[in-house]
C-alpha cells in the first residue's frame, strides 16, 4: 500500500516537471518552438534544412531555374561544369547530350522525387496501418493468416518485386507511384501489428474497456493514435526508400519516361555517356543522395524525438 | 532442435506457397501473356490454337495447379524467349551470382564490423562521428549511382579495373564492391548500436573489473553477445544485397541472375521472372533459417520451441 502511494506521489512529481518544462516553449509560437526543438539536434536541423529545401525547389522550380530544362541546344552538347554560351549564359553543372542544361534538369527532376516520395509513402502507410492495426488488434486466426501474407511478401526483395510488377504493368509516373504505394505497406504492417500488440495489453487500454467503451471505438482512440508515432517515423524512412527505388527503375527504364524530368532518367542518359561525360552520371547522384540523407537524418531525428524511451541513447 | 527443423520446414512450405500465389497472379494477371508470344501477323484462330498448346485456355485456378504441381518437380516450363526450361536458364545465372552476393557480404562484414566496434569503443569521439557520417552517406547513396561513379575513377580515367562483364577474375571487384559498401554503411550502424547496448551490461563490466585485456573483453565477452543482433540485420540485408545486385548486376553487365531478371522482365518473359521470383523468395527464406540455426550456436539460451 505504501509503496503505491509512493509510486503515485513519484508519478505527480514526474506529472508537475513534465508540466514545469512544456511551460517555457508553449509560450512561443509553434514554428519557433519547432526550431527551438530543431536547434538542440544537429542531425534533425540538417535532415529538416535538406528536406525543406528539395521541397521548396520542387514547388518554386521553374521560377529559379536559370534554364529551361527541356531546351535543347546542339551546340552546347556535351559541355563540361562551368561552360558558357555565346550569350554569356552560365551553365553551371554542364550540358546533356542534347544540350540540356543539367542544373535546371536536376532542379525540375526534385518535382518527381518529392511527388514519388509524398504521394506512395501516404497510400503505402495508410494501407499498412489499417493493415497492422486490423491483424493486431482482432488477434487470432486472422492475425495468423494476414501475417503469413505479410511474410510471403517480404521474402521477395522489395525493389525485385516492384520491377516486376513494373514491368508487366507498364511505366509512367502515376503507374509507378501507385506501384510504390500498393507494394510498400508490407513493412508497416509488421511494426504496427508489433505495437498493436504492445498497446493493447496498457492498463489504459484495460480501463477503457472496464468502462464499457465498443471494441470499435478502444481501436480508433485509444490504440491507433499510440502507434501512430511508429507510423510516422517509418514513413519517413519509406520516403527515403521510395526515392531511391523510383530513381532505380527509372534508371533502369521501368520507371517514369521521358520527356518527364526524373534523376533516375538523367542516370540512365549519363551512363550511356559515361566515357566522356561525368558529369552526366555525378551530379544527379549527388542530388537524390543529399535529398535521401536529409529524410534519413530527419527520420533519425523524429525517432529520437518521438520515442522518449530511445532519447538520448545513441 | 528436430521440433525447431519440423516447425521451420512447415512454415516454409506455407511462405512459398503464398510467395508463390502472388507471384503467378500478380504475372497472370497483368495482361494476356499470349499476346506476347504471338507474332503480329497470328490470325484470331491461331492465337487460339497457341493458347490451348500452352494451356491459356484453362481456368487460372487450374494453371496455378498446374504450375504448382510442375513447380514441385523443378519444371517451371520454357522460356518464350530461349525456348529452353526456365530453370536451366536460372541455374546457369546462378553461380554467378551467388560469387557476387558472397564476395559483396564478405567485403560488407570486413568493413562494417571492426568499424562498428571502433564507433562503439570512442563513442561520442570525432573517429566515431566520421564513421556515423560515411555510413549515413552509405545508406542513402544509390546502389547503382556508386557503381557508375566507380566505373568513370577506375574504368574510365585510371583504366585499371574493367567495367563491364566477367571475362577475368578483376571484373568482380567494382560490383562486389558497389554493394559490400553499402552494405558496410548499413551493418555498422546496427553493430555500433548493438555494441553499445552490449557495453553497459553487467557482465562487461565484470570483466573489466576482473583486471581482463581490453581485447578480451570485446572480443570474448562484449562482441560474442552483439553478434545476435548483428547477424540478425545481417540476414535482413541479405535480401537487401539480392535486391540491390539486380540493379548492380544490370549496370555491370554481370551475368547473373539480376541480370536474367531484367532482361526478361523487359520483354515480358513470363515464365522466366516467374521461376526467378521463387527463387529469389527460397534463397532469403533459406538464408534467415541458416541464420536462426547460427543463433542456437551462439546463444545456447535461445531454445526453440
Amino acid at each position: 500500500m505504501e509503496s503505491q502511494s509512493n509510486q503515485l506521489s513519484q508519478a505527480a512529481t514526474i506529472a508537475e516537471r513534465r508540466a514545469e518544462t512544456a511551460v517555457l516553449p508553449a509560450r512561443r509560437s509553434a514554428p519557433l518552438r519547432i526550431l527551438a526543438i530543431l536547434a538542440q539536434s544537429p542531425v534533425g536541423f540538417a535532415g529538416s534544412l535538406i528536406v525543406t529545401a528539395v521541397v521548396v525547389l520542387a514547388f518554386i522550380g521553374p521560377v529559379i531555374s536559370p534554364h529551361d530544362p527541356l531546351n535543347r541546344n546542339i551546340r552546347a552538347r556535351f559541355k563540361p561544369p562551368g561552360f558558357v554560351d555565346e550569350s554569356g549564359a552560365l551553365y553551371s553543372l554542364g550540358n546533356d547530350q542534347l544540350g540540356r542544361d543539367i542544373l535546371s534538369r536536376i532542379i525540375a527532376g526534385s518535382r518527381v522525387s518529392v511527388l514519388v516520395g509524398v504521394v506512395s509513402v501516404l497510400i503505402s502507410g495508410t494501407i499498412g496501418v489499417i493493415y497492422g492495426l486490423i491483424s493486431g488488434f482482432v488477434g487470432g486466426i486472422v492475425d495468423t493468416v494476414l501475417m503469413r501474407i505479410v511474410d510471403g511478401l517480404l521474402a521477395i526483395p522489395f525493389i525485385i518485386l516492384v520491377i516486376a510488377i513494373s514491368g508487366v504493368v507498364g511505366a509512367g509516373l502515376s503507374t509507378l507511384i501507385l506501384i510504390l504505394g500498393f507494394t510498400g505497406w508490407i513493412t508497416y504492417a509488421r511494426v504496427i501489428r508489433g505495437e498493436v500488440l504492445k498497446v493493447r495489453e496498457m492498463e489504459y487500454v484495460i480501463a477503457a474497456y472496464a468502462l464499457g467503451q465498443s471494441r470499435r471505438k478502444v481501436m480508433l482512440i485509444h490504440i491507433l493514435p499510440n502507434v501512430v508515432s511508429s507510423a510516422i517515423v517509418l514513413a519517413a524512412v519509406q520516403v527515403g526508400v521510395t526515392i531511391l527505388a523510383e530513381s532505380s527503375l527509372s534508371f533502369l527504364g521501368l520507371g517514369v519516361k521521358p520527356p518527364t524530368v526524373t534523376w533516375g532518367l538523367m542516370l540512365s542518359d549519363g551512363r550511356q555517356y559515361i566515357n566522356s561525360a561525368w558529369w552526366m552520371t555525378a551530379f544527379p547522384g549527388i542530388a537524390i543522395t543529399i535529398t535521401v540523407l536529409g529524410v534519413v537524418f530527419l527520420g533519425d531525428w523524429l525517432r529520437d524525438f518521438l520515442d522518449p524511451n530511445v532519447r538520448g541513447r545513441a | 532442435m528436430r521440433g525447431f527443423i519440423i516447425s521451420r520446414m512447415v512454415q516454409l512450405v506455407v511462405t512459398m506457397f503464398i510467395v508463390s500465389v502472388v507471384v503467378f497472379f500478380i504475372l497472370r494477371l497483368s495482361g494476356d501473356p499470349i499476346l506476347v508470344l504471338a507474332p503480329d501477323f497470328f490470325s484470331e484462330e491461331q492465337i487460339e490454337q497457341m493458347r490451348k498448346f500452352w494451356g491459356f485456355d484453362r481456368p487460372l485456378g487450374e494453371q496455378y495447379i498446374t504450375f504448382v504441381r510442375k513447380a514441385i518437380t523443378g519444371d517451371f516450363g520454357k522460356s518464350y524467349l530461349a525456348k529452353r526450361p526456365a530453370m536451366e536458364l536460372i541455374i546457369e545465372r546462378l553461380g554467378y551470382s551467388w560469387l557476387l552476393a558472397a564476395a559483396s557480404a564478405a567485403i560488407g562484414l570486413t568493413v562494417a564490423i571492426p568499424l562498428g566496434i571502433l564507433s562503439a569503443l570512442k563513442r561520442n569521439s570525432l573517429l566515431d562521428l566520421i564513421i556515423t557520417a560515411m555510413s549515413s552517406l552509405g545508406t542513402a547513396m544509390p546502389n547503382f549511382w556508386l557503381g557508375l561513379m566507380l566505373i568513370i575513377i577506375f574504368s574510365v580515367h585510371l583504366r585499371l579495373l574493367p567495367a563491364f562483364g566477367a571475362l577475368e577474375p578483376k571484373a568482380i571487384i567494382l560490383p562486389s564492391v558497389t554493394l559490400g559498401v553499402g552494405m558496410a554503411a548499413r551493418l555498422s550502424r546496427m553493430t555500433r548500436s548493438a555494441m553499445l547496448e552490449v557495453l553497459n551490461q553487467d557482465y562487461v563490466r565484470t570483466a573489466r573489473s576482473k583486471g581482463l585485456m581490453q581485447k578480451t573483453v570485446i572480443m570474448r565477452h562484449a562482441l560474442r553477445n552483439a553478434l545476435i543482433p548483428i547477424i540478425t540485420v545481417f540476414g535482413l540485408q541479405l535480401g537487401w544485397l539480392l535486391g540491390g545486385s539486380v540493379v548492380v548486376e544490370s549496370v555491370f553487365s554481370w551475368p547473373g541472375l539480376g541480370r536474367l531478371m531484367i532482361d526478361s522482365i523487359s520483354v515480358r518473359d513470363n515464365t522466366v521472372v516467374q521461376a526467378g521470383l521463387l527463387f529469389y523468395a527460397l534463397s532469403f527464406i533459406l538464408i534467415n533459417y541458416a541464420i536462426d540455426v547460427i543463433y542456437i550456436i551462439l546463444d545456447p539460451r535461445i531454445k526453440f520451441q
